[in-house]
């Protein structure tokens, strides 16, 4: 909820090239019992390109996220990653599923393994990597989040903003073709906050398709291609940030960012 | 006294008996509750369903029938088991609802969110059990299981009516040709209590030998709902 946040360098005219649709939402409703979660949401996610997806609590971010990466099941409609269509379940999914990396609101790091474990889990498990050559990459990718000290910490022994970061390296490691990430700093402390945004501004300029749920809007309007606003289960609006930002076309919308921008 | 220096092969081969009962009870309920577990959390329904019959069913009828029902019951359907084995079929069959609900609760004390962050990398149903899950929730399980153990060692006891030469039996013959039931009966409890006592040092073993040192260790959203009821999702349209 914060605007005063300005990003460590002011933002280039992108060298980055948005390409083709990566993640295609079409029609997407999601039921829990008789509650709509989602109802009927269109939503293209473009190769490179950075979405920020906004809105109140309860509006259905989360679940939004959740069902791209097949978490929670859809009601009707379809999810293609890349083309392919989700299935619905057994190995096929499994095998689609690391394709989309998440990051979550509370880390969720396994607590029972070192950083190191915890990134290389995936590769060695999933992808069958030898050990060494596992432990390697996860090494260079802890290295990249600025923990490559912390290679042989327990979860327990870490800030948060520690953690955070190593689960962005474990989600890295499977090499997605994308990144969710679902209130990313919400569970931080404001002092370790940008030490996450920062690593997150680092893979959207290196060109990571990434959909960003966030309440950061200095991080939406300064380093997103483009906000997505959401509220009680449908998108309201969605557009360029400068646009968004400054002349919001929806009242709701408008009141939206009132609240949130207030003081 | 004398009757323990008189009697002490038949005593051994009571104690020995108790012994490879529990054991072989034990073990194979811990291969049985296992299985039942991970049906109980499977993303399939039918698997579940079984797996909770089966606990409701065998947690609720006394071991002492169970045993009665195997020794006596199987032949007439065609089955002739010693009674031995017979006593080791009661125990595991008991004990395995036993292990299969703690295993359970065990893996219910791991946070949903770390299952849906394995999920998300890429591991399978069995990959999210057996390298997520299962590692974190042993350490809550190893006390429940010795427990198991202690009721499976205390059951077998039981084998008794079934004329298993378990100590309790041999206590009941020794007595029936002395006529010393309290002296022989505190023998009895003596090497049950040894023998539970040396368990529960075993458990503390192992339980020392497996901490971590963080089960404060943060993560997961919300409150544990647990491990389980998210994997179940894990497949389910
Ligand atoms: N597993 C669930 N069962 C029932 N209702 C749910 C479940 N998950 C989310 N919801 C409901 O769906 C709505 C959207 O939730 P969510 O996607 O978490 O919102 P957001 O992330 O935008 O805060 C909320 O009203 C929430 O209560
Ligand atoms: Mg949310």
């Amino acid at each position: 909820m914060n605007d005063a946040r300005e990003p460590a360098a002011p933002r280039q005219p992108s060298p980055k090239q948005i390409g083709e649709p990566l993640i295609s939402v079409r029609g997407v409703t999601k039921y829990f019992g008789d509650f709509a979660a989602l109802t009927d949401i269109d939503l293209d996610i473009r190769e490179r390109e950075v979405v920020a997806l906004i809105g109140a609590s309860g509006s259905g971010k989360s679940t939004l996220c959740r069902c791209i990466n097949r978490l929670e099941t859809i009601s009707d409609g379809e999810i293609t990653i890349d083309g392919e269509p989700l299935p619905e379940e057994g190995r096929e999914l499994t095998r689609l599923r690391s394709d989309v990396g998440m990051v979550f609101q509370s880390f969720n790091l396994f607590p029972h393994l070192k950083a190191i474990d915890n990134v290389s889990l995936g590769p060695r498990k999933v992808r069958r990597l030898p050990k060494a050559e596992a432990e390697a990459r996860a090494v260079e990718l802890l290295e990249r989040v600025g923990l490559a000290d912390k290679a042989q910490s327990l979860p327990t022994a870490l800030s948060g903003g520690q953690q955070q970061r190593v689960a962005i390296a474990r989600a890295l490691a499977m090499e997605p073709k994308a990144l969710l990430f679902d209130e990313p700093t919400s569970a931080l402390d404001p002092e370790v906050i940008n030490e996450v945004l920062d690593v997150m501004q680092e893979l959207a300029e290196r060109g990571m398709t990434m959909l960003v749920v966030t309440h950061e809007m200095g991080f939406a309007r300064h380093v997103c291609d483009r906000v997505v606003y959401m509220d009680q289960a449908e998108i309201v609006e969605q557009g360029e940030p400068e646009q968004f930002f400054t002349a919001p076309q929806t009242q709701r919308a408008r009141d939206f960012l009132s609240k949130i921008l207030a003081h | 006294m004398q009757i323990i220096l008189e009697y002490w092969p038949l005593l051994l081969t009571g104690i020995g008996t108790t012994i490879a009962l529990t054991l072989l009870g034990y073990v194979f309920a811990l291969v049985l509750g296992t299985a039942l577990a991970v049906c109980r959390v499977s993303p399939i329904p039918p698997l579940r369903a079984a797996a909770t019959v089966y606990v409701e069913i065998f947690r609720n009828i006394p071991l002492l029938s169970l045993l009665i029902l195997i020794a006596f019951g199987l032949p007439d359907v065609g089955l002739v088991l010693p009674y031995f084995w017979c006593g080791v079929l009661g125990l595991t069959l008991s004990s395995a609802a036993f292990v299969c609900e703690n295993i359970r609760s065990g893996i219910n004390t791991v946070p949903i969110g770390h299952a849906e962050a394995a999920r998300s990398i890429g591991l399978g149903f069995f990959g999210v059990l057996r390298f997520v899950i299962l590692p974190q929730a042993f350490r809550t399980m190893v006390q429940p299981l010795v427990n198991v153990f202690i009721g499976t060692l205390i059951g077998s006891s039981l084998c008794a009516a079934i004329t298993v030469t378990e100590t309790t039996y041999v206590t009941q013959q020794l007595n029936i040709r002395t006529a010393e039931a309290v002296f022989l009966f505190l023998v009895a409890g003596v090497v049950y209590l040894s023998l539970s006592l040396l368990a529960a040092w075993a458990g503390r073993r192992i339980e020392a030998a497996v901490a971590p040192g963080d089960r404060r260790a943060r993560g997961g959203d919300g409150p544990a709902r647990g491990a389980g009821l998210r994997l179940q999702g894990a497949g389910q349209a």
